[in-house]
Order: C-alpha cells, then sequence, then structure tokens
C-alpha cells in the first residue's frame, strides 16, 4: 500500500509556526468549525453536507423484512460508508485502511450504538415484518474531518427520511403509498453529533476544532467527541496520539457542549426550511 | 435497557462479590516464549491476555519502512474459545481492526521509534479469555511485552476501564457489567498523569465523564505499581544471571585473561 505524501517540510514548518499564533490557513479562529451546508435532494433522506471542501452525500432508504429470530421486535439499521478513491489521493480500493476503519465504525457507533432510533418503533408485525433502514454514506471528497461530516450527513439524512404509513390488519400488512397517507418520521430519542479536535506536537500550540485536510495530517493526535444537545456524551473517541491532561480532555469536552446545541438549532431550522418548500402529501 | 443481574446490591458488593473500586486480581508473567522478544502473559480476572513483541528488526516489506524512525505493527488475534459461545471472529472483522489500531495508536508515541530507523517491531496480541477490558488488558500487557523485549518507552502505559451505574462509578468491569452500564476506558501514562487514550461507546453526561477520568487514573497507578514490581522482580533475576556468568568464565579460563577485558568493554558500550 502506498502512502500518501507526506506535506513538505517548508509547508509544515509554516503550518505549525502560524498554528501557533492562533492563525489558519483558511482564516478561522482555533475553535471555530467551518458551517456545515446541508442541501437536501428530490427524495427523502437525502441529503448532501458539505464542509468546506469536505462533501459526503448520505442516503437512507427502508424495505420490509423478517427480523431475525433473537430479535424478533426490533427494526433493523445497517450502515454502509464507502471511501470512493475520487475523494482523495490517499483512498483507493482494496483492503480499506486504518482511517477507513475508523471512519465505519465511529458512524456505526454514532449513528446506531448510540439508540439514537428507536429501533422498536420499526417493528410492524412482531416476529414477522419489520422496517430494515440502510443507511448509505458516500464521502465524495476529503478535505479534513470527514468523520465529522459523515456522522452529520448521516443523522440529518435520519431525520430527514419519513416512511411509508403502514397499517395492519389482522395478519395483513397494508404499505400506503404517500399519495394516500402522508409517509411518517422516524421516532428518535436524540441526535448526536461529532466533534473532532486535532492536537499538534509542540503542546503550546492551541487545538483546533474542525481540522481541516493539512492540519489534520500534520496533527499527532484526533480527539472524537459525538454528544447530543442535550450534554449526554456518546462517543468518544482519542486511539492514543500526542498525551493529553485530563483538563484538557474536559475542556474538549465542553467546547464540543456548546457547538453540539449550535449546531443542533441549525440543522433543526435547515429542516423546518426544506420542509416547507416540500411536497410530500397529495391530497 | 432491561438489566437482569444486579449491578451493585444493597450492602455496596457487585455481581462478582467486589467493592465499587476493587480491581479483579492481576497476574502478570513474563517469562519468555518461543522466539518472541518479549513477551507477556497478563491476566484481569477472567480476561487473559498474551503479547508477543517481536523486533525492532527489518521492516517485512521495505515499502513499509520509514526513513527516520521504526513502524509498530499491530495484529490482535481473538481465540474462537475465548467467549461463551464458539465464534470464529475473521482477521477483517471492524472490531478487531479497531482494537488493533487502538493499540498501535496508542504506542506510537509512547516507544521511541526515532531510535531504530527504517526498522519494524511487531506486536501481537492473542486474546485467551475475555471477561471485559479486552482493551485495557491488551494495552497493559502490550507494555510489560514491550519492556520485556527491551525497547525504549518514554513510560508504563496503563489502562483501565470504568463504569457508572446510576450515580456511583465502578472500576474494572467484567462483561456482564460492561453490557448494561456506560462505561469510558483510559489509559494513562502513570508518571505525568496524562491520558492518551479515552474511549467510550455509551451515552453518558457530560459531568459524568470528570470523575470517571480521575478514578481511571488512579487505578493506573495502581496497576503501575504491579507491573513495576513484576519488571523489577523479571530484572533482578537476570541480573542474578548475568552475575553468575563471568565467575564461570573466570574457572574455565584461568585467573585475569585476556578475554575478561574484552567481555567488559562489551558491557560498557
Amino acid at each position: 500500500m502506498p502512502r500518501p505524501p507526506s506535506p513538505s517540510i517548508p509547508e509544515k514548518e509554516f503550518l505549525f509556526s502560524s498554528l501557533k499564533e492562533s492563525l489558519r490557513l483558511d482564516g478561522r479562529q482555533p475553535l471555530e468549525t467551518r458551517t456545515p451546508i446541508l442541501t437536501f435532494g428530490p427524495d427523502l433522506g437525502w441529503v448532501e453536507c458539505a464542509m468546506g471542501k469536505t462533501r459526503v452525500l448520505a442516503q437512507v432508504d427502508a424495505k420490509m423484512v423478517k427480523p431475525p429470530p433473537e430479535r424478533p421486535l426490533e427494526g433493523m439499521i445497517t450502515i454502509h460508508s464507502e471511501v470512493s478513491p475520487m475523494a482523495g489521493t490517499e483512498y483507493e480500493p482494496g483492503r480499506p485502511s486504518d482511517e477507513e476503519v475508523n471512519l465505519t465504525r465511529m458512524l456505526d457507533k454514532v449513528l446506531r450504538r448510540s439508540d439514537a432510533i428507536d429501533k422498536e418503533s420499526l417493528c410492524v408485525l412482531a416476529g414477522q415484518r419489520v422496517w430494515h433502514l440502510r443507511l448509505t454514506i458516500h464521502c465524495l471528497s476529503d478535505s479534513g474531518n470527514m468523520l465529522d461530516c459523515a456522522c452529520l450527513a448521516g443523522i440529518v439524512a435520519f431525520k430527514h427520511f419519513r416512511r411509508p404509513e403502514v397499517e395492519v390488519v389482522g395478519d395483513e400488512v397494508i404499505v400506503h403509498h404517500p399519495s394516500e397517507r402522508a409517509p411518517v418520521p422516524l421516532s428518535m430519542h436524540h441526535t448526536p453529533f461529532c466533534f473532532t479536535f486535532a492536537y499538534f506536537p509542540d503542546t503550546d500550540t492551541a487545538p483546533v476544532i474542525d481540522p481541516s485536510y493539512m492540519e489534520q495530517r500534520i496533527s499527532a493526535g484526533l480527539i472524537s467527541i459525538a454528544l447530543n444537545a442535550q450534554k449526554e456524551l456518546c462517543v468518544i473517541q482519542k486511539a492514543g496520539g500526542v498525551p493529553l491532561s485530563e483538563e484538557q480532555v474536559l475542556a474538549a469536552i465542553d467546547i464540543a457542549v456548546n457547538k453540539a446545541v449550535a449546531l443542533d438549532k441549525l440543522v433543526t431550522k435547515r429542516l423546518e426550511e426544506d420542509w416547507k418548500g416540500r411536497k410530500v402529501e397529495v391530497r | 435497557m432491561s438489566s437482569r443481574v444486579e449491578i451493585l446490591n444493597d450492602g455496596g458488593y457487585r455481581s462478582d462479590g467486589r467493592r465499587q473500586y476493587e480491581l479483579r486480581d492481576i497476574s502478570i508473567d513474563l517469562s519468555p516464549r518461543g522466539t518472541a522478544d518479549g513477551s507477556a502473559l497478563i491476566t484481569h480476572g477472567l480476561t487473559e491476555v498474551m503479547v508477543d513483541v517481536f523486533g525492532p528488526k527489518e521492516a517485512k516489506s521495505r515499502g513499509q519502512s520509514v526513513h527516520d524512525r521504526a513502524t509498530v505493527s499491530v495484529e490482535v488475534g481473538i481465540m474462537p474459545f475465548s467467549t461463551g459461545e464458539r465464534r470464529k471472529r475473521n482477521r477483517g472483522d471492524k472490531r478487531v481492526l479497531e482494537l488493533a489500531a487502538s493499540i498501535r495508536q496508542t504506542f506510537e508515541p509512547i516507544i521511541q521509534t526515532s531510535l531504530y530507523p527504517r526498522s519494524e517491531i511487531s506486536i501481537f496480541v492473542h486474546i485467551l479469555q475475555q471477561d471485559g477490558g479486552l482493551l485495557p488488558a491488551s494495552i497493559n500487557a502490550t507494555t510489560l511485552a514491550l519492556l520485556t523485549a527491551g525497547i525504549p518507552l518514554t513510560d508504563y502505559v496503563t489502562a483501565m476501564t470504568c463504569g457508572v451505574h446510576s450515580t456511583t462509578s465502578l472500576l474494572d468491569l467484567t462483561i456482564l457489567e460492561e453490557n448494561d452500564l456506560p462505561h469510558l476506558t483510559v489509559a494513562s501514562l502513570p508518571r505525568t498523569g496524562k491520558v492518551t487514550l479515552v474511549t467510550m461507546e455509551t451515552r453518558l453526561h457530560a459531568e459524568r465523564v470528570t470523575e470517571c477520568l480521575k478514578i481511571a487514573g488512579e487505578a493506573g497507578k495502581i496497576l503501575h505499581k504491579e507491573m513495576k514490581k513484576a519488571v523489577e522482580a523479571r530484572t533482578q533475576k537476570l541480573a542474578q544471571a548475568m552475575e553468575m556468568a563471568p565467575k564461570v568464565a573466570v574457572v574455565g579460563g584461568g585467573s585475569g585473561g585476556v578475554g575478561d577485558v574484552e567481555m567488559e568493554d562489551e558491557m560498557d558500550t
């Protein structure tokens, strides 16, 4: 496997020295995220999230399946994530790299294992029919911090998605077409958002949130924190990298708490705007 | 989430009879095994992990070697007999890959890799029995195996899990507790008190994390003592064995030969 080309020495030195003065190449403050741009597609559950030049496409679809015997009362959720070679030069098809494994695992933890979606509400007929939600995440371009972007795209796609209304008469399940009955949104317990901080080898340099591609490459350690607007942490992931003191970890959590509240507002606003301009029900 | 087991009973005891902050029995075996340069077997209660370290040695393929430091590669094998239900996890399993990646990323900054340019240090983690705390046990065992291999580290790495049951925190969870409680795994450096690895997978209020981090850090210091004791005992044995060696040479080769001087020279360098 070819290693991705590392940034050249002058490039690194320039970045380190500018970061030391709390200057970032894209003019952001160290603790300022890029404002995500959410674009909704023609279908429900089709979301494109762009943070700067990082772009991720998420799509949700649902179909009815027979549940596995060990969990007859729960719906199923699967997440397919794919980093196409188009996203950046270091990605290539074949055996997934560490970064891709991390992305898939984090998506799984943030979106599925954090119980964001009420799986029991996806059950239609116990032991017979449940909804199987499939979230497909396509990473279109990587300009740093793809994880946060993918998590955001995924969770917004779930929020945007609406499943067809169903009716159970005896043992028969009737699925209503959207033109007959309005599709219903998924029942969700909470909305987790992920925030990534990058730390640098020089301990005097302040950490940055939402690192750009270069910042991520020269960083000596990342910490990803997923949490919801209710201050509940869902995932903390700091796998190695530069050692941090307890205070630094807690400081990062504090910042993430505030960012989550702001991001939650933005997402709610965008979803409302989209819903107003959309005509789903035909009456 | 309905729990079938009582996590903490009214008397303040856990399902296996431990107190809130009580750790499970730890046993450490540093005896050499096979051709590995360093190996360690650690048990935390019923969790048993064996780690073998090979290297520093020439990198397997030229493409993997880095010109100014050693590369660290980690492979994790979860034995099919390690759990109740016998299940074979293939090597491509994402969970296993993630475990390996976490161990590698934890140790890369701790090992003084710059001392061994263009070489490779391979770490093989074998999980023999699992009863909760897989990642911490693997990290502790890896630290010990690296030490027995004589690879310079900047510090010990000690890891521990800390769970939260309603408002009380528990240390060193078994698999029963791990399935029911939100828990935090913390790997810390006992000398500086800094943390290198923090992972958490379940929902937990932000205010509980502070306490967890602190308690897990304390537990790390206790572990450090145990690990240090084991390493020192091993080194003492080695030192004794080395003291024996020249005596034998003197008896065999007469008094004050040239060979002895050469031996000392070698020791100095």
